[in-house]
């Protein structure tokens, strides 16, 4: 059977093409419809996951100085890790709808501002003790702490009070949030044993892995948790290891040296190379994660509307895209939000590179000499090269960039939201509301655009506690076409999530949220025997 | 052995002291130049004010330089490297194991270089400008020349990728069988041999070659000894000084300038780890791997004057 046969009827089998997608793909091979169908049940039941063995990911973002508290997490490593050892009370699907799972049920009062979580019983943490809805309740404590160092103190703020009343946890919040739900999926909420309390690094929560190595830097290992509350619904293989590899070759090397069965992270100028490597597929997906170039509304020339049109105007999209992804991302339209979020507005026209109109914006906004725009390697990657990039098409307008290289170091602190014309990056936010509380009403602490306008938080407000569906997805793309017609952020592109898997890997589903599986690409996959 | 000889050495290890902690000093003033803070570094991006100052609070950070520098020096003195500022984690048993990898790779490293070194540079000035001392000379400039990532890229390409003989990534832990580790290590080890070999080989060739325009090699000749007999008894014993610093120059950038390597091929070394704390503006990690590096430097420095002196009738016999 060839590779490619072998490749499409694999994709059948884990439902990534259909049927007679795949029968019309083998006839163009030359293959009987007969034959075609045997393939495709020999796939199918290959498909069934396999149990036990070790599960290896090489992956980028591990540090030795990072500790397994989940209120810390903030790399690639420890994130995927905690999904192998952690459970959460709900979980974002691939479809971008939520999956219960510590919590049986959520559920609102009318205006969105009492919520009610059943707390499922019978879950148990991997030191033996039963999950209890006081230790949600310590969980939540812990993160929303004023003192708290939790990444996840942002998303909680809005919490009044919590309260146990028999099997439910009651959360009553300040404002109305019908996001709230997607707010106990941030990945940092692992429900601990009282929460964590007494030792936030002990890595013991109730996820289908037990925490056997923990090498901060060099290796982490787990092995199946036998009282898994899901079974053997998820984490199929007996042992998962991951292995901190930095480097991108090394990376890539291990994969094809089989020392690893799957990576994170593959540069967009090598897919095509590792592509071609025989057992490997290349797993991409589009993301949440965007790459803006950010302009301070509040701070001269940027102050004018008609400048940050014209800036928005000469950036030509396209060639951005195809020079520095590759073409693995999409063209962004000066939101921070994409098709990945639920209730994204679908109606909104795409911004298109337009030297002309820029030239007569430019014109208009009376600004004239060079207008500096800070980068770094550090801001993402090929952004050097992106506001290289800018700088010819922003000459096409008749518009002089000028650009400073600033060091990696410091960049975060000395250049981004502290410089008012600079490139950066975000990873995107479960929720639409989530992403413009974060960066883009007044009171954010993140506003890297200063834009301020109480009548666009209002509208982003009211859009936060409307529970009518429809009438949501209006509001958000009336919030789109403000931020896009009158915000500081240009966005070039959003971002997908590059993965490899290597030989007898399956059972991959990718997921918008976030790399490798939404971080369960470990306790998905299993290794085909 | 004299006393002035003794007293030699005692100066030399006075003064790699007082250089050790001068080294501690330039450290710590470097990591405070650097922009950002721990605080800023481990929160990242995403820090918010709120955070920051918790954090900083929690870190002592707020505390002037030059007592964070004095109560970290006091805790070295009494054994006590501290703990991380960024993991919490207890610097010394973090370190431990580190440093133990490093020691292990360059210790191998060392066995197959520095005999191999030598003795290609003996073989070097017996053929001196024949084919031999061409092949050798040409193909060890070779291996220098090309930057260790590129060496070390072309090892994984060739006998991870292609040939799958040893693996891509040196990944080595606790309770590994040996021969395990070996095989984990080969590569890096492979690299890290190319890397010092010419060093080491050209200047063993260099020094015998000065040795061996002596008059007394001459009259060597003129007794009718065989060429291998007049390098090892005569021009070798002569040329030590010189071979020994140079062999303990390369062996401290086994153990300090390693970095590169040690991030090809993953292996969890000291230099990765230093890599990890500077980005984080770990101060106390640092200054702990910076002296450490540097006692490392020191000493092996040190080894190699007193063996100058040792090998230096001159000096072993002062006037």
């Amino acid at each position: 059977m060839s590779n490619e046969l072998e490749f499409l009827s694999r994709r059948v089998a884990t439902g990534q093409l259909n049927r007679r997608d795949f029968l019309g793909r083998a006839a163009a091979l030359g293959i009987s419809a007969a034959f075609a169908n045997t393939l495709l049940s020999d796939a199918a039941k290959a498909a069934g996951p396999v149990k036990g063995g070790t599960l290896k990911a090489g992956l980028q973002g591990g540090e030795s100085s990072n500790v397994l508290d989940p209120a810390l997490n903030l790399s690639q490593v420890n994130f995927n890790f905690g999904k192998c050892w952690g459970e959460m009370l709900v979980e974002l699907n691939p479809d971008g709808s939520l999956e219960n799972r510590i919590a049986e049920s959520v559920g609102s009062s009318d205006d969105a501002k009492v919520w009610t979580m059943k707390i499922r019983k019978g879950i148990e943490f991997h030191n033996g003790k039963t999950v209890s809805p006081q230790d949600v309740v310590a969980t939540l404590e812990r993160h929303s702490d004023a003192k708290s160092k939790s990444a996840a103190l942002g998303i909680l703020q809005g919490i009044d009070k919590m309260a146990v009343n028999g099997d439910e946890v009651v959360i009553t919040l300040k404002d109305p949030n019908a996001d709230f739900p997607y707010l106990m999926a941030d990945y940092h909420l692992v429900i601990q044993p009282n929460g964590g309390k007494d030792d936030p690094n002990a890595g013991i929560s109730a996820g289908p892995y037990k925490v056997t190595v923990n090498e901060p830097g060099v290796r982490y290992g787990g092995e199946k948790f036998a009282n898994y509350w899901l079974g053997d619904k998820i984490g199929h293989a007996a042992q998962v290891e991951i292995i901190v590899i930095n480097d991108a070759t090394a990376r890539t090397a291990a994969l094809q040296g089989g020392q690893v069965n799957m990576i994170n992270r593959v540069e967009p100028k090598i897919v095509d190379l590792v592509k071609r490597v025989p057992g490997v597929t290349i797993q991409a997906v589009s993301g949440k994660g965007f790459y803006p170039f950010n302009m301070f509304c509040d701070t001269a020339p940027f102050d004018s509307n008609d400048l940050r049109m014209a800036l928005k105007l000469a950036m030509d999209r396209e060639e951005l895209l195809e020079k520095i992804l590759r073409g693995y991302g999409k063209v962004g339209n000066d939101i921070p939000v994409n098709e990945a979020y639920p209730l994204f507005p679908t109606d909104l026209e795409q911004r298109k590179f337009d030297p002309e109109k820029a030239a007569e914006f430019y014109k208009k906004s009376g600004h004239s000499g060079s207008i500096l725009l800070r980068t770094s390697d550090v801001a993402f990657p090929g952004a050097v090269d992106a506001a290289q990039l800018y700088q010819q098409s922003c000459a096409k307008a008749g518009i002089k960039i000028e650009i400073k290289r600033e060091p990696g170091d410091g960049y975060w602190s000395e250049v981004w939201n502290k410089q008012p014309f600079s490139l950066s990056y975000w990873g995107g936010r479960p929720t639409q509301d989530q992403m413009y509380s974060t960066a883009y009403i007044s009171s954010a602490d993140w506003n890297d655009t200063r834009f301020k306008r109480p009548e666009f938080d209002k509208m982003v407000l009211a859009a936060r506690g409307e529970l009518d569906q429809d009438k949501r997805k209006k509001m958000y793309s009336d919030i789109a076409t403000v931020m896009r017609d009158e915000g500081g952020l240009i966005v070039p592109f959003f971002n997908q999530y590059i993965d490899a898997s290597g030989k007898g890997v399956e059972g991959w589903v990718s997921n918008p949220a976030q790399e490798m599986c939404g971080g369960y690409a470990l306790s998905i996959c299993w290794l085909a025997a | 052995m004299s006393s002035s000889i003794l007293k030699l050495i005692a100066q030399r290890i006075a003064l790699g002291l007082l250089l050790l902690f001068a080294v501690s000093v330039l450290i710590f003033i470097g990591t405070q130049i650097l922009p950002g803070d721990v605080a800023q570094s481990i929160l990242g991006q995403s820090a918010t004010a709120e955070s920051l100052a918790n954090l900083r609070e929690a870190l002592g950070l707020n505390d002037p330089a030059y007592i964070r520098y004095f109560r970290w020096l006091g805790g070295v003195l009494t054994g006590n490297l501290g703990t991380a500022l960024s993991s919490g984690q207890d610097i010394a048993s973090a370190i431990g194991g580190r440093l133990w990898n490093t020691l292990f790779l360059a210790f191998w490293a060392a066995a197959v270089s520095v005999p191999l070194a030598i003795v290609l540079g003996l073989l070097a000035v017996r053929y001196r400008n024949g084919f031999v001392d061409k092949l050798i000379s040409g193909l060890a400039l070779a291996s220098t020349s090309l930057p260790e990532f590129f060496i070390g890229y072309l090892l994984v390409y060739f006998f991870a990728v292609q040939w799958q003989i040893f693996p891509g990534i040196s990944t080595v832990y606790d309770g590994m069988p040996f021969l395990e580790r070996m095989k984990a290590i080969a590569l890096p080890a492979t690299a890290l041999t190319l890397v010092v070999l010419a060093h080491m080989m050209r200047m063993t060739r260099a020094a015998i070659l000065n040795v061996m325009q002596s008059a007394y090699i001459e009259t060597a000749e003129l007794k009718g000894l065989s060429p291998f007999e007049i390098i090892r008894k005569h021009a070798f014993p002569n040329a030590i000084a010189p071979v020994v610093n140079v062999v303990m120059l390369n062996l401290a950038y086994l153990i300090v300038g390693v970095v590169v390597v040690e991030v090809i091929f993953v292996y969890p070394g000291m230099g990765q780890y230093l890599v990890d704390h500077v980005a984080k503006r770990d101060v106390p990690v640092v200054q702990a791997v910076g002296l450490i590096f540097a006692a490392v430097y020191i000493t092996l420095n040190m080894i190699a004057d007193i063996a100058a002196i040792l090998a230096n009738p001159r000096l072993r016999h002062p006037k």
